[in-house]
């Protein structure tokens, strides 16, 4: 790196340590990750439930995600299965959002007068969320390390105020930010007197192998299916028991099993929109049965703010 | 007379929309200023990713005074009349002038500020903006009602001369501060007037006019491979969407590895221009050479080294993919591919695509084995039929759709199959639009002519025929492109024949079940589909709708086939266009008029001619009836219609030199007779009926 030629570039734990404690310092509450497979940072209920709803939500977290599909048996470069996304909502969105976020970019070691960094359209959507926003992918030289949106519905019902966010790619930028061509030879730590840094194929390479393998060819499909229907069911059970908390769990479940069933490739093209559309359901009903359980107070404490 | 200026500025807007939005933006200042009754003169305006600004040059200081008359009521008429008049003008009727007994309302309006009429223009022209896609955000969305714009609106500049034009939206008032660039000049600058703008935002690495940053990247672009000995592949779209992604371009060269270029160069090409907006550029030689162009929105401090290093290796990771699914594809034959098209619906009621791919191979090779494709042999268009949509589940089309056939092509060239075959795969989805290539190749004739007859079949048969603006699965297209083909490459097909093939019912001895008769209904609904497209496309070439309807009855049926009844049309209209024709298409209508009052003919003609006009007539007629009749059998209609030409001078003669309603009763029916067999002749040609004027 040209611009820290006098300084190390971040460890991949340091550069997410440099993040919680910019987006800290601006009044975000730092958040664990979810404890359930998702395939992205939005799936986590602090985004998708807390976006909905009059109350100002500021958090940052970072969330291991699974894209089953995206394996390659630990062989690609780039691509993984299991890989990190680095998240921040602010509802609602300031007016300095961006600034805010170069300010980021900045704090990591990223000179904007060194490289070249653009807001490139790019209009966000979930399907199996029913959900959408504008925004933008954030290009550093030409490579996507951000995808910026403005949310305007979720679970497919309007957000009140709109709520920003932030989805850092944490091993691109880390690609980018140490200089490595391949995500394995990321600094994960530094060496710290006697202890040896590690890398990031030290932490993960393993895993990639063993997950690769089992999501493509050994995952029992029965099991999957089975595991489908009894969230998908179980889903239902708890939004009439108006526990829709339990019951997004449920549609987070139903929809990791539907990717593991799709890189077993059992699913036709068919089928795909169906079972597409029975996440969807269940995601949109647990976000309605959330707003029904919190409505009462959310206008109580808002006057005036409606659905 | 004073100048104005406005600037919205806004977080970037997406670069596609900008020069949308500049129409909008000048249609809705003029709508507001002509409203108000303000000349507007020529406008600047001008766009970058964060903002768009508007210069109007030479605006009055105020709108003129108007005096504005209305007519009222009659001083007589019941006071009701005289009540609502004064509502309307909110006058008293002491007010009101009394003309000759009928009340008049004179009002007179005062000039207004025109810094007046703007501070409320601004504000409704922001409201009023049409985006393709509009955004709320911000506090203000809690409410339903806040505003709307494409990103977040962030600033309002709006000067009128030197002073400011206070208005406000959604909590943005205007003011004389607007930023610079984003990175070279962060912080606020304040513009004094619309002269000085352009130039003091350039000062700050702003180039606000959208041409000019066009430009730098165009010439900058070429310059950069130029210097390298490279030449740029000119792209106007990408300078178009470079421009709108940056306010300060600097075009950069960068290299790739020199072994990717064993990936296909169209795929290096889509790879780069698609996902990375980089322009590409060729060697001396004219090939695809191993270099890229990025446009960088910055003057970086190390001249642009990094970011060049940044792209190539964004570049080389989406060329290992390329090239990964271009490794990945070729260890699966072509015809492995075809076998997942099972998977893939191509419309519920029509099956998926290999049941398409089947019914095309069908008509392909049945198209080459009767000889309406001529020189096309039927294996090598069933074969390059049933592997056409084969890359369609390819690795590399999934990536990027718009590769279809592009890489079967490649594909089957790589697995050695006859390059027939591959061309056809390659191509048959020609001609995609109307500037597009007709193919001439014999196989991929028939494959590409196959496939877009079996969707208009299909569609047709299901009764789902484009309607209207309505045309979802683009069989205007389809019948477009069908009809292309035919002619340019003179096919003589006729359509109901094609259908009855398609529809499995050639055998003329079989039975039909219901359904298999309802199906029939494509031999009627296709012919007459496509001699509508040719009418709309011979009329872009001169030739009337009249002239195509007289040109398409053949043998008493509509003409199935398109190429004759083009033909036809085209040698019809040039007819018309002569003096003989002309003169005949007016002695036909006088004939058929004279015929039409005289109704049915029923007397037997006399055996010999009365006159010698009669008998020039008839000797006439001998002639040209059969040159002519023998001229249409043969298809020669441009014989067919010299032989009508001979006919002229006879006819005209004849109209000259006798009467034909003669009061001898045999006289009269031995001339009717002989008009009609004169318009008999003509029609045997053409149907003059159909011709108008």
């Amino acid at each position: 790196m040209a611009d820290g030629a006098d300084k190390t570039p971040l460890s991949f734990q340091d550069m997410i340590l440099t993040l919680h404690a910019y987006w800290r310092a601006r009044g975000c509450a730092i958040l664990q990750p979810y404890d359930m497979r998702v395939g992205a940072g939005t799936f986590h209920p602090a985004t998708t439930l807390r976006s909905l709803g009059p109350e100002p939500w500021n958090v940052a977290y970072v969330q291991p995600s699974r894209r089953p599909t995206d394996g390659r048996y630990g062989e690609n470069p780039n691509r993984l299965q299991h890989y990190y996304q680095y998240q921040v909502i602010l509802k609602p969105s300031p007016a300095d959002l961006q600034e805010r976020y170069l300010g980021s970019l900045a704090a990591i070691g990223i000179d904007p007068l060194l490289h070249d960094i653009r807001f490139v359209e790019d209009d966000w959507e979930s399907p199996t969320l029913g959900a959408w926003g504008l925004g933008w992918e954030v290009w550093c030289d030409g490579m996507e390390v951000t995808q910026f949106t403005y949310f305007q519905q979720m679970g497919g019902f309007d957000c009140k105020p709109v709520a920003g966010e932030l989805t850092y790619g944490l091993e691109r930028l880390a690609m980018y930010i140490q200089n490595v061509d391949n995500v394995y030879d990321l600094r994960f730590s530094d060496a710290v007197g006697d202890v040896a840094a590690v890398s990031y194929g030290d932490v993960f390479l393993e895993n990639e192998k063993q997950f690769s393998k089992w999501n493509f060819e050994v995952a029992d499909t029965d099991t999957l299916f089975a595991g489908f229907k009894a969230a998908e069911a179980e889903c239902q059970r708890a939004i009439a028991a108006n526990v829709p908390l339990a019951a997004y769990d449920q549609a987070i479940e139903a929809s990791h099993l539907f990717n593991l069933l799709q890189a077993r490739g059992v699913i036709s093209v068919q089928e795909r929109a169906n079972y597409m559309a029975r996440v969807r359901d269940l995601a949109k009903g647990s976000c309605k049965a959330w707003i029904d359980s919190q409505s009462a107070a959310w206008t109580a404490k808002y006057p005036g703010w409606t659905l | 007379m004073t100048d104005f200026l406005l600037e919205l500025r806004s977080e970037e807007i997406p670069a596609r929309m900008q020069a949308g939005a500049r129409a909008e933006l000048e249609k809705l200042f003029r709508a507001q200023m002509s409203a108000a009754g303000i000349d507007v003169g020529d406008l600047t305006i001008w766009s970058t990713p964060r903002r768009l600004a508007l210069i109007a040059k030479g605006l009055p200081q105020a709108t003129a005074a108007v005096s504005e008359e209305l007519k009222g009521p009659r001083s007589s008429a019941p006071p009701q009349a005289l009540e609502g008049f004064l509502r309307k003008t909110g006058l008293t009727q002491d007010q009101l002038e009394d003309r000759d007994g009928v009340y008049f309302a004179v009002i007179d309006k005062p000039g207004r500020a025109t810094a007046e009429v703007l501070a409320e223009a601004i504000p409704a022209i922001v409201r009023a903006f049409a985006w393709p896609k509009s955004m709320r955000w911000g506090k203000a969305s809690a409410s339903s009602e806040s505003l709307r714009w494409v990103r977040p609106l962030s600033g309002i500049v709006a000067i009128f001369g030197e002073e400011l034009i206070p208005c406000e939206v959604s909590g943005i008032s205007a003011g004389y501060a607007t930023r610079g660039h984003r990175f070279h000049c962060p912080g606020e600058i304040t513009i004094g007037s619309a002269s000085d703008y352009a130039e003091k935002l350039r000062a700050c690495h702003v180039i606000v006019d959208h041409e000019e940053r066009q430009s730098i990247i165009r010439d900058g672009a070429a310059k950069a491979a130029a210097d390298a000995g490279l030449t740029l592949v000119e792209d106007e779209g990408l300078v178009i969407e470079n421009a709108g992604l940056t306010e300060w371009p600097v075009p950069l060269l960068g290299r790739f590895d020199e072994a990717f270029l064993e990936v296909p160069p169209e795929v290096i090409q889509l790879t780069a221009r698609v996902n990375q907006k980089y322009f590409v550029v060729n060697d001396a030689g004219g090939k695809l050479a191993n270099g890229f162009v990025c446009t960088a929105n910055i003057d970086a401090v190390d001249g642009g080294a990094e970011i060049v290093a940044g792209n190539r290796k964004v570049l080389a990771a989406r060329l290992s993919d390329a090239r990964f699914f271009w490794e990945q594809d070729r260890k699966t034959k072509l015809e492995d591919h075809a076998k997942k098209l099972d998977r893939i619906t191509f419309h519920e009621k029509l099956g998926t695509v290999a049941d398409k791919v089947e019914r095309v191979a069908k008509l392909a090779e049945w198209l080459a084995s009767e000889g309406i494709v001529p020189n096309c042999d039927p294996a090598l268009a069933r074969q390059a039929a049933e592997l056409a949509k084969a890359d369609l589940v390819t690795e590399m089309v999934g990536e990027f759709p718009e590769l279809q056939g592009l890489m079967g092509g490649y594909y089957a060239r790589a697995e050695g199959l006859p390059d027939a075959v591959a061309d056809a795969i390659r191509d048959h989805y020609k001609p995609v639009g109307q500037g597009d290539d007709v193919p001439t190749a014999p196989v991929t004739v028939a494959v590409a002519l196959a496939d877009k007859l079996d969707t208009l079949f299909g569609f047709f048969r299901e009764d789902m025929f484009p309607t209207g603006s309505k045309d979802p699965f683009a069989l205007r297209r389809a019948g477009i492109s069908s009809l292309r083909l035919i002619l340019q490459n003179g096919l003589k097909l006729s359509t109901d024949a094609a259908a009855t093939q398609w529809l499995g019912q050639s055998d003329p001895a079989a039975q039909l079940n219901e359904k298999q008769i309802a199906d029939r209904k494509i031999l009627t609904s296709i012919p007459d589909f496509l001699t509508e497209r040719l009418a709309v496309q011979l009329r872009e070439t001169g030739i009337s709708a009249d002239v195509v309807q007289a040109s398409r009855e053949w043998n008493g049926r509509d003409d199935t086939r398109l190429d004759r009844t083009e033909a036809r049309a085209r040698d019809l209209q040039a007819f018309l266009a002569t003096e003989d024709g002309a003169n005949l298409l007016a002695g036909y209508k006088r004939a058929a008029n004279i015929l039409k009052q005289a109704g049915e003919v029923s007397a037997t003609p006399a055996a010999t001619p009365p006159t010698d006009a009669d008998a020039a007539l008839l000797a006439a007629l001998d002639a040209a009836e059969p040159a002519a009749s023998a001229a249409v059998a043969e298809e020669r209609f441009t014989d067919a219609m010299a032989a009508l030409a001979s006919l002229r001078a006879p006819i005209d003669a004849f109209f000259d030199g006798v009467m034909v309603n003669d009061p001898d009763e045999t006289v009269r029916a031995y001339r009717l007779g002989l008009l009609a067999r004169f318009t008999g002749a003509v029609h045997g040609v053409a149907d003059f009926s159909k011709i108008e004027g």
